[in-house]
């Protein structure tokens, strides 16, 4: 347990050592206000904070692959993998640790975020519940765009290989839905490929409604790919 | 300390370790020896427990380095090839990171990283990032690293390659004091380095195990024998018969002649030094020995020669 809490402490300020952090803080955060703020909140000139939740819900599925691009690919560059695996820590424990050091470092972003809605709530009746309902969704789907993002950083050596990779994989959880629509499918196939899509879950989640289905849903995703990626780790002893 | 049995590594079809066995025993410092891709590397890989073997045991400290992997790990300090190191951190953040997965608790870890410092002289470079260091240093905050939960045992994959002369002086010095105190398996390429620095050599080259043994017996085992120079003045015939009858000596050859000063070479038998008795011969008739000297094997010649036999 206490390798889990070094090894996620110190990935959490290892993003705050290099520009990186700032820079996409600032460039998600920037991005998702103005776009809002131009594009919804001035034209319309009403309260409604579902257009901002999907405007994060997307800046996450491009920002979020360039904070975990470097997780195990940077690592595996410099060799540092093999110092920090021949630590006394098991493998499961390094794959968690950097894992939650992801979450809380997206954790601040959202709350960074959460700007917004306490400036709009100043403006306006707002309702809570809905705000919170939102960014519960948001941390579920950013917690498991980061396992996807990590594990495909395991996959190469490449930053940009893992980020493209792990843009792929999030678009795809993304528009499943989109995709099942534009083919004809048999009922239950399309119902599986409606299950599948994150997108689905985060808006059920985001109307309100707190189902454990969709919970189970992130949690089990999130689980796969941490598993994916503890294996994968364990594949340099099979080569 | 340190059993190894059997040891084998495949990547496909390339053996990159084959069926290699041997022990360290307590505080000896080993040279592991051979060629780029003879096998050290994939061999120190498997016993830190980075690498399985595809077959074989590995027993370090007693520990299986398969089933108690943790343990072994906890046993070892290891600095592998290149020293890779956290670009983006500094010295003292560094290692307080690796104390901290050690699990030593906070005022241990500033106790552990004081003294860390003061071994491997990090005094000057505590606060900077690992990317400004030179490389001399980057190397010695790898042995701290490896040095600092104080292992029993420690591995270095080739600890001074790329070092000028006088970083190569040091780190040597540095590995000789540490390994007073503990066991060192160190690898390289370099044979002087072997010879600087360690007590015993283990020779691998494509991936088998070919010599193991002490420093001077690992030696002998290429040569044979020691040869003995020497140059003396004295009636040719006398001395020729003295030598003859010399105890130990196999064999002996005139090489020059100059104003009757007749240069020898004295070939003993394996693990014979012929000096005193070469002194005391010529002594006793009255010969002037004007030069005596015994010609170490270099691990060099020990090294092309065994190698060489494998090819």
């Amino acid at each position: 347990m206490r390798g889990i809490w070094a090894i996620a402490k110190k990935e959490f300020w290892g993003f705050f050592n290099s520009l990186i952090a700032y820079f996409f803080a600032i460039i998600f955060l920037g991005a998702v206000n103005i776009l809002f703020i131009f594009m919804v909140l001035i034209p319309n000139g009403q309260l409604n904070l579902t257009p901002y939740f999907d405007f994060l819900l997307y800046g996450m599925w491009f920002i979020i692959p360039a904070v975990t691009m470097r997780s195990w690919a940077e690592e595996r560059k410099l060799g540092t993998d093999e110092l920090l695996l021949t630590l006394p820590v098991k493998d499961w424990e390094v794959v968690l640790g950097k894992y939650l050091a992801g979450v809380a470092f997206f954790g601040l972003i959202l709350v960074l975020s959460f700007a917004v809605p306490l400036s709009t709530a100043l403006l306006g009746n707002q309702s809570w519940a809905v705000v919170l309902c939102g960014y519960l969704g948001l941390l579920l789907v950013s917690a498991a765009f980061i396992a996807i993002g990590q594990t495909m950083s395991a996959f190469t050596r490449s930053q940009t290989i893992a980020f493209v990779l792990s843009l792929v994989l999030c678009l795809f959880f993304l528009g499943l839905n989109n995709l099942g629509g534009l083919i004809a499918l048999p009922k239950g196939l399309s119902f599986f490929i409606n299950y599948l899509d994150i997108g689905y879950h985060f808006d059920s989640i985001a109307r309100g409604v707190i189902d454990s289905r969709d919970l189970i849903y992130y949690l089990s995703l999130i689980c796969f790919f941490l598993i994916l990626n503890k294996y994968w780790l364990d594949r340099r002893k099979w080569a | 300390m340190i059993e190894v049995e059997g040891l084998t590594k495949k990547f496909g079809h390339i053996i990159a370790v084959d069926d290699i066995s041997f022990k360290v025993e307590k505080g000896e410092v080993v040279g592991f020896l051979g060629p780029n891709g003879a096998g050290k590397t994939t061999t120190m890989r498997v016993l830190t427990c980075f690498l399985p073997a595809d077959s074989g045991q590995c027993r370090i400290a007693g520990y299986d380095i398969l089933t108690q992997s943790v343990e072994v790990r906890r046993e070892i300090g290891y600095l592998p090839e290149d020293t890779p190191l956290y670009q983006d951190m500094s010295v003292e953040g560094f290692l307080k990171y690796v104390a901290e997965i050690r699990g030593f608790k906070r005022d241990e870890q500033k106790k552990r990283i004081d003294k860390m410092i003061d071994t491997c002289g990090l005094e000057s470079v505590v606060k900077m990032d690992i990317s400004e260091l030179s490389k001399g240093f980057r190397q010695r905050v790898g042995l701290a690293q490896a040095m600092i939960h104080d292992p029993q045992i420690l591995i270095m994959d080739e600890p001074t390659s790329g070092l000028d002369p006088n970083q190569i002086i040091e780190i040597r010095t540095l590995i000789k004091k540490i390994g007073k105190e503990k066991t060192v398996i160190l690898s390289t390429h370099i044979l002087p380095e072997a010879e600087a620095t360690c007590g015993r050599v283990i020779i691998i080259d494509k991936g088998k195990l070919i010599a193991d043994g002490s420093l001077d017996k690992v030696k002998a085992l290429s040569a044979g024998e020691n040869i003995h120079r020497i140059k003396i003045r004295g009636d040719r015939s006398a001395i020729e018969n003295q030598l003859k009858s010399l105890p130990g000596a196999r064999d002996f050859k005139m090489i020059s002649e100059e104003n009757g000063l007749f240069g020898y070479e004295i070939y003993a038998e394996p693990d014979r030094d012929l000096g005193e008795e070469i002194f005391r011969t010529s002594a006793r008739n009255g010969f002037i020995l004007s030069e005596l000297y015994r010609e170490r094997r270099t691990l060099e010649d020990v090294f092309t020669k065994l190698t060489a036999v494998e090819a």
